[in-house]
């Protein structure tokens, strides 16, 4: 870590005690049938077992304090609750015990949700940014850069189509570049490193180290080893939803690829489905449509 | 993942953060709570600093809907256009339902028109979150900012029918008039009544989202009890053999009221003998209960939309 002396070390995302649950119907016994159902309507306070409810416990007691200047990974197996914890520092997703005490608005780099595919780039373009609270003058000021650094133009002037119209790869690119338009103060990126092609993903490591300089604090989720041993100087492991290390990168990849058994997991290719399958696939799913060229929603 | 929430896996070397009460050092230094319900004065600053991101979002919406159609936006004044055509061909031809009505067609489509915005602003409220779910997960903005720029997606395209709506009447020979201009601050109180009860129905249906089933039908009962395709002035008049307390109670009916009061504003032969009494003191009472007490009601829930 870059800064051991306590006195003064300024903390900007504290977890203290942390459970994250999702709730999810019409699973488990009886999966969707009539009688299901008015068992769920009629004891829904009894036992939501019985009736069909399925509790995921996605995050179980974590508790972590993250301090100003610190870039931190997070690993772990798919569905770890890596990405549900980060919903929650942002205060996107509800906790059901402990708190998350944050220094300004944590946000999450990414604004797949906002943008419409029958749109085009242009109107995208601005659409993603006033959903990220930019005014109208900032998009129009950084509005060319957000364009050139995506790229979308090199082949010709694609930024005027429909978004339906571009391949996977570069909608990709425009998202991340909409997203990386903005400043923030604990930035949360989730997998975005593995955007678009090898000269693209050196760009928007680039512009992610870039907007570390700005944010107070980063948080990375990536399942390549590499990138977060180029970015981060600290590494939470999460591995069924609890916390099961927390330290100097090295320290902590050293034990995880002991773990998964192998020394660089970004070679491994990433479709494989999820070990825990969000209950929230039908809300999220064009953001998880193609999971290895996402910049996560 | 149920096996794996039933065994806990082996727990190595966690290391323990060194602070013992983390709350009491989060206070120390300052850090708010994360995904905590802001204050309701902050909250209504909060939304109105993204009110260019409900524009935005509610054009978007309404360009988006069409944009795979060959003949595109025209779609936006031909969709009301022939809803008017099926409700005449119904309700005015085969039923002739026009019985005592004058200026019928003015009348039908005015109601139709006048109604399908406070019916589809409060279908939209209804799925504003539910149906957004990775948007609310994604970026923060107050969330009430949905469901009203839905209802201004609605507003929007009720414009176009409106648009449809003047021709209809030049061509049927209602002759424009000042009164036209009370249309203005008619739809300005249904905007506020259709956005207060699309808040209420986001908060119910984002946390039991079968109210998106349920829906259609109590709205296409109220909609019958509203008196879009027949005159409720004429069913409850004096000779009609309905009991007494129904014409009053038909006629506090926030849809009657503003459908009246539309009909008022650009029908001639729709005089203020037809509506309903205190008309404009209802109209604005809806519109203060709904808007108000809707955005209080959405605004209690704010930090929990994010579960669903």
């Amino acid at each position: 870590m870059a800064d051991n002396t306590p006195a003064e070390r300024v903390p900007t995302v504290v977890v203290d005690g942390v459970d994250i649950v999702y709730r999810v119907n019409g699973t488990g016994a009886g999966r969707g049938s009539a009688t299901a159902a008015l068992n769920r309507i009629l004891r829904r306070k009894k036992s939501e077992k019985a009736s069909g409810v399925r509790r995921v416990h996605a995050v179980k007691n974590v508790s972590f304090v993250a301090y100003r200047g610190e870039a931190i990974g997070l690993i772990g197996t798919n569905g770890s609750g890596k990405s549900t914890l980060l919903k929650a520092v942002a205060g996107l997703l509800p906790v059901e015990n402990g708190r998350i005490h944050t220094d300004g608005q944590p946000s999450l780099l990414g604004v797949n949700a906002a943008l419409m595919n029958d749109l085009t780039g242009e109107r995208n373009v601005y659409l993603g940014g006033l959903a990220m609270g930019m005014s109208r003058a900032q998009i129009k000021e950084r509005y060319q850069d957000i364009v050139d650094f995506s790229g979308i133009n090199d082949k010709g002037d694609f930024i005027t189509l429909p978004m339906r119209t571009y391949s996977s790869g570069m909608s990709a690119r425009l998202r991340f570049s909409i997203a990386a338009a903005k400043d923030h103060d604990v930035l949360l990126v989730d997998e975005a490193l593995a955007t678009g092609d090898r000269s693209f993903q050196k760009r928007s490591e680039e512009r992610i180290r870039e907007l570390r300089k700005h944010a107070g604090t980063v948080f990375l989720v990536s399942h390549s080893n590499k990138s977060i041993r180029d970015t981060c100087d600290r590494v939470l492991w999460l591995e069924r939803g609890e916390l099961r290390m927390d330290g100097p990168t090295e320290e902590v990849l050293k034990e995880y690829e002991k773990f998964t058994g192998g020394p660089d997991k970004a070679a491994k290719p990433k479709a494989a489905p999820k070990a825990a399958p969000k209950p929230a696939a039908g809300a999220d799913s064009d953001a998880k449509a193609a999971p290895g060229t996402k910049v996560s929603a | 993942m149920s096996q794996v929430l039933d065994t806990p896996p082996p727990t190595a070397a966690a290391a323990a953060p060194a602070e013992h009460d983390l709350a009491a050092l989060a206070a120390r230094h300052g850090l708010s709570v994360s995904g905590a319900r802001p204050s309701l004065p902050t909250y209504v600053r909060q939304l109105w600093a993204r009110r260019h991101f409900i524009g935005a979002f509610s054009t978007a919406k309404l360009t988006a809907q069409y944009s795979q159609a060959k003949l595109g936006q025209v779609w936006q004044v031909m969709t009301p256009l022939l809803n008017a055509a099926v409700y005449y061909f119904i309700f005015g031809m085969l039923m002739n339902t026009s019985h005592g009505v004058e200026d019928f067609v003015p009348f039908l489509v005015t109601g139709v028109f006048v109604w399908t915005f406070t019916q589809s602003s409060i279908m939209a409220g209804t799925r504003a979150i539910s149906g957004n779910l990775g948007l609310v997960r994604a970026l923060h903005f107050p969330r009430a900012a949905l469901p009203v720029s839905f209802c201004l997606q609605q507003l929007q395209q009720l414009m176009f029918s409106m648009a449809a709506l003047v021709v209809i009447l030049l061509a049927f020979g209602v002759p424009p008039g000042p009164s036209w201009l009370l249309a203005v601050p008619a739809l300005v109180l249904q905007f506020v009544f259709n956005a207060g009860v699309a808040l209420v129905m986001a908060r119910v249906g984002s946390k039991i989202p079968d109210m998106a089933q349920l829906m259609p039908f109590l709205l296409r009962t109220w909609m019958y009890a509203s008196g879009v395709m027949f005159s409720i002035h004429h069913m409850t008049g004096p000779d009609s053999d309905l009991p007494s307390w129904v014409g009053p109670l038909l006629q506090v009916n926030p849809a009657v009221v503003y459908i009246d009061l539309m009909r008022f504003a650009l029908i001639d032969s729709f005089g203020g003998d037809m509506l309903p009494s205190h008309v404009w003191a209802m109209a604005l009472g809806w519109a203060l209960v709904a808007g108000i007490g809707g955005f209080i009601y959405f605004w209690k829930a704010e930090e929990t939309y994010g579960r669903g």
